[in-house]
């Protein structure tokens, strides 16, 4: 039997030494292609160049060698991994084992260099003969970027540090995160911050090669679109999740680690417009190499904010051994991205001028003003106890009301420009066509807000009645214009007009697919002005047959029952919810109470010392959500867990589990009175719809075109007519 | 009025308007923040004035009675304990020895909390373990 | 065991990053020509679309007939300046 155990250690030790041999060699590899790269682009010897590509794909393949080493190790339950035994254990669903991997430090780090790594390789092997000055300085961003995350898990925060001896058990995954989307929640959040990398990165080799045409934009277009939706579909998943599992009932708190998120995702929106206007006009240029630049740098400022303990907030902890390089990482990357822009002011003159305020152009710059503000504003109130720290020595600190109140105009604004730029057309827009454009958009405005008025108490939040009237704008100007591009090709084809419809669509999937978008986004600010302003929110404390009001609903305590399993003890309250008179549904809103390790609690106490997490009764409707929340007292049963504790002492477990079964039992047949926290959310599920609507508009505004296979034909058939010595017709 | 003219009026009239902004912010934002302070800290500032205190959960000293939550907050090495009052939402994670966040004002020796601003720290997902150790 | 497998692994990496370095002079895995014929494809399709999208917001009444005249001038001209570079790009292979 010893010699089985010793054969299973030393195993595992091989696997850690060889997976730490693993990140060195993807570290000299990022370090060799960065001095490659740079020699290569100076010099503009392609063999260097060459090489330096080849380093960034074997440290693609090292840094995958070492996910799959690890992932293994979880799936395995080798605890021999330190990684494995502080967050896995083998009571664990496979799953939450394969997850388990990003909920520490050391594997969200390697996450994080594991995706750069791949997208890296991905836009080097689809460039490997286009942009030969750019892409020498891109690769050496990209590999000096991830030779900084490999750094940092060989240096501060080692993902196969091993334990000698294995343990027999893991610490467990925490029951908060044993939830689907906070199991996705990070890779898509990492995956969004480091596609960002891939524009910065050509947008950085393209100021150093001066080559400040749109090519650098047109060729990393794609990863900008996917790194916006990622990122997009991270903050969904955490807000839902914030929504559905945290007891207390919102979806956005302000909180610095979301407000990390949101900042770039804003840039990089104003980013993912502005390019437009130079891919067109020709200008803009400065704008766009600040908007990608700002992107990144906020991307990284958003990783160090999660990790630093910088602020407070429910994420932020003590000082991490990270923080500091990583702010190190900001700094040159912010101030040498601005020093770069600055040297090549000259040559990021625009082609062109903006000729008239009712142009798409000036639109855009409106655009990247309200979401660059924004993004500012929340950046202010985020860092604002440091920056007061710094100018007065004392840490103040600014609320949700805060942030609510600077950024609604804001937010509200743009719901209207949602609305006007799809409207406008690139040049100077005629005063007739504006005219005749603007105006069932502005009618669909004002019938909505008179309406709303006269049967709502929309009156009293005129917030939200502007967001209301500015998305019905914008729903009917974007309808508007997808009537146009139907009824136009119907003219010219005599398809009929979802046949026509379909076709224009397809034909220009960005724009269309940009246009629905926006009409996800409307119709999520829609759901979050609602759900804010007309929320009506009830603590109740209920005896069992006892009901109370809450809006429109009367919610009725029917009974308390309990769920218990090894895993965890269960407490679920069953409600009956009924609304003029009548009963329209049972909700059952529980409590989990996961045992704790820790000895000290004793064995009965264990089971209430540990972690808990609620179980949200939800009815979810198209015109809004009832939210329901439970909380037992447990207090009462104090006096039974402590004669319990000394009792039950060195008892086997079974007798243990016998006696938390009974106390269970008899709180169950006569359990004091509850807490629970009712929310009656109007329109609330609009945000998630919308949200939906908008990802799906992305998907389809990146889907590649027809037309790229028709490009990649001409250029073979241009190759073909070269060898032939004769010129071919294109078809 | 000749293109270039009208340009660098639009700009003026942008960057005025931006700085006006600005100065409304940071002006705003001063009035309408609370400082943060620990426990240790709170004993010598002013009473009466509200604050946002940061602290550790002395453990055994959580209480229910009804809707009100009452508990005791020490700085993070267990010095200066100081009796909260609080009612509203409490945060799944909120148990002993966790750190917390509650916004209020120090009467009579207790801190009361205003209504759902108690905010609760994840358990540390983000500490980084020595190797051989487990944390 | 582990030194002798990541012995192996570094040679291999090294091996393989380092193959172009020992090629006698620069490698032109292919032709710059397709490259850049590539890259002034995109644009013209990109050109050819603005010019369509013009039409259409013609068509929609956005813009005057005046404007659009000027405008699609302007990108006319600037389509066949591509369209002159695409048949450089020829020329300088087939000559």
């Amino acid at each position: 039997m010893p010699l089985e155990v010793h054969d299973h250690d030393s195993g595992t030790v091989q696997l850690t030494i060889l997976g730490s041999a693993l990140l060195a060699a993807a570290l000299l590899c990022a370090l060799f292609g960065a001095a490659a790269a740079v020699y290569g682009g100076r010099t503009g010897d392609r063999r260097w160049v060459e090489s330096s590509r080849r380093a960034v794909y074997a440290m693609a393949a090292l840094l995958t060698t070492a996910v799959v080493i690890i992932e293994i190790a979880f799936l395995r339950d080798d605890f021999g991994f330190a990684l494995v035994a502080d967050h896995s254990s083998t009571t664990t669903p496979t799953f939450y084992k394969l997850t388990a991997m990003w909920s520490s430090q050391e594997g969200s780090l390697l996450l994080w260099a594991w995706v750069l790594s791949l997208a890296s390789s991905g836009v080097l092997f689809i460039t490997r003969n286009r942009h030969r000055e750019i892409v020498p300085w891109a690769t050496a961003v990209l590999a000096g970027i991830g030779s900084f995350f490999v750094g940092l898990m060989i240096f501060k925060a080692q993902p196969f540090s091993h334990l000698d001896p294995a343990p027999a058990e893991g610490a467990g995954l925490t029951p908060l995160l044993r939830n689907p989307y906070m199991a996705v929640h990070p890779p898509m959040l990492y995956s969004g911050y480091v596609f960002w990398s891939i524009p910065f990165a050509f947008c950085v080799g393209a100021l150093i090669a001066r080559r400040l045409d749109a090519s650098w934009i047109r060729t990393t277009r794609n990863f900008a679109l996917l790194a916006w939706t990622f990122l997009g579909i991270g903050l969904l998943l955490g807000s839902r999740w914030s929504y559905e599992e945290l007891g207390w009932g919102g979806y956005w708190g302000w909180d610095p680690v979301e407000n990390a998120a949101l900042m770039p995702w804003l840039v990089g929106t104003g980013f993912l417009h502005s390019v437009m206007v130079q891919e067109k006009r020709g200008m803009l240029k400065v704008w766009n190499v600040s908007l990608i630049c700002g992107t990144f740098s906020l991307c990284l400022v958003g990783t160090f904010l999660v990790r630093s303990g910088v602020l407070q907030s429910i994420h932020a902890f003590g000082a991490s051994t990270v923080g500091g390089p990583l702010l190190g990482l900001i700094a040159v990357v912010a101030v040498g991205s601005t020093l770069l822009i600055v040297s090549r002011l000259a040559d990021l003159g625009p082609e062109r001028r903006i000729e008239s305020l009712l142009s798409r152009e000036s639109i855009f710059v409106v655009n990247n003003l309200l979401l660059v503000g924004l993004a500012a504003v929340i950046f202010w109130g985020t860092f604002f106890p440091l920056i007061s720290e710094f100018f007065t020595g004392e840490k103040h600190s600014l609320a949700a009301p805060w942030f609510d109140r600077y950024v609604t105009p804001l937010g509200v604004l743009l719901v209207l420009f949602t609305g006007i730029g799809p409207l406008f057309a690139w040049g100077r827009l005629s005063a007739s066509g504006a005219r005749r454009l603007l105006l069932w958009p502005a009618v669909a405005a004002g019938v909505t807000v008179a309406v709303l008025l006269a049967v709502s108490d929309a009156g009293g939040h005129p917030w939200a009645l502007f967001v209301f009237g500015f998305a019905a704008f914008t729903l009917v100007a974007l309808a508007g214009e997808f009537w146009r591009a139907g009824s136009t090709r119907r003219a010219l084809t005599g398809e009929s007009i979802p046949r026509a419809l379909a076709e224009a669509l397809g034909r220009n999937r960005r724009r269309y697919g940009g246009y629905i978008v926006h009409a996800g986004i409307a119709l999520t600010l829609v759901g979050i002005a609602a759900s804010s302003s007309f929320q009506t929110n009830r603590d109740l404390h209920l005896q069992v047959g006892q009901s109370a009001n809450v809006g429109d609903y009367t919610i009725h305590y029917d009974k308390l029952s309990s769920d218990p399993n090894p895993e965890r003890l269960s407490f679920v309250s069953h409600l009956s919810v009924s609304r003029d008179g009548k009963q329209v549904s049972t909700l059952a809103p529980a409590r989990n109470y996961y045992p704790t390790d820790d000895p000290s609690a004793g064995p009965i106490g264990r089971y209430f010392m540990g972690e808990s997490t609620s179980e949200v009764g939800l009815r979810a409707r198209a015109g809004g959500d009832l939210w329901t929340a439970f909380q037992p007292d447990l207090s009462v049963l104090n006096p039974d867990i402590k004669r319990g504790n000394r009792q039950l002492t060195g008892l086997p477990p079974a007798a243990q589990e016998f006696a938390i079964l009974a106390l269970v039992q008899h709180y169950v047949e006569n359990p004091p009175s509850a807490n629970f926290r009712v929310i009656v959310n109007p329109l609330v599920g609009w945000i998630w719809i919308g949200a939906l609507i908008a990802l799906a508009g992305a998907v389809m505004a990146g889907w590649p075109a027809l037309e790229s296979r028709r490009r990649l034909e001409a250029a073979y058939r241009a190759r073909l007519g070269r060898e032939l010595g004769t010129a071919t017709e294109p078809s | 009025m000749d293109p270039s003219r009208k340009r660098k009026i639009r700009l003026v009239i942008a960057l005025s308007a931006a700085v006006l902004l600005a100065a409304g912010l940071v002006y705003t934002s001063f009035s309408a923040s609370t400082e943060a302070k620990e426990p240790s800290q709170l004993l010598h500032s002013d009473p009466g004035a509200t604050y946002e205190l940061t602290g550790k959960v002395v453990p055994g000293s959580i209480q229910h009675a009804g809707d009100e939550l009452d508990f005791t907050i020490s700085d993070r090495d267990g010095s200066d304990p100081i009796p909260v009052s609080y009612s509203g939402t409490v945060p799944d994670p909120f148990r002993d020895g966790r750190e917390v966040i509650v916004t209020g004002k120090l009467e009579n020796g207790t801190f009361m909390g205003e209504r759902d601003s108690l905010v609760t720290k994840c358990p540390s997902k983000f500490t980084t373990t020595t190797p051989g150790q487990s944390s | 065991m582990e030194f002798f497998l990541a012995l192996i692994i570094v040679v291999l990496v090294a091996w393989f990053v380092t193959a172009p370095l020992r090629k006698r002079d620069a490698v032109e895995s292919e032709d710059p020509a397709v490259a850049e014929l590539a890259d002034l494809e995109a644009r013209k399709q990109a050109k050819y679309r603005q010019i369509r999208d013009a039409e259409a917001d013609r068509t929609a009444g956005k813009l005057t007939e005046e404007d659009y005249r000027r405008l699609d001038r302007e990108l006319r001209a600037e389509a066949i300046d591509i369209l002159k570079r695409i048949d450089r790009v020829h020329q300088r292979h087939d000559g």
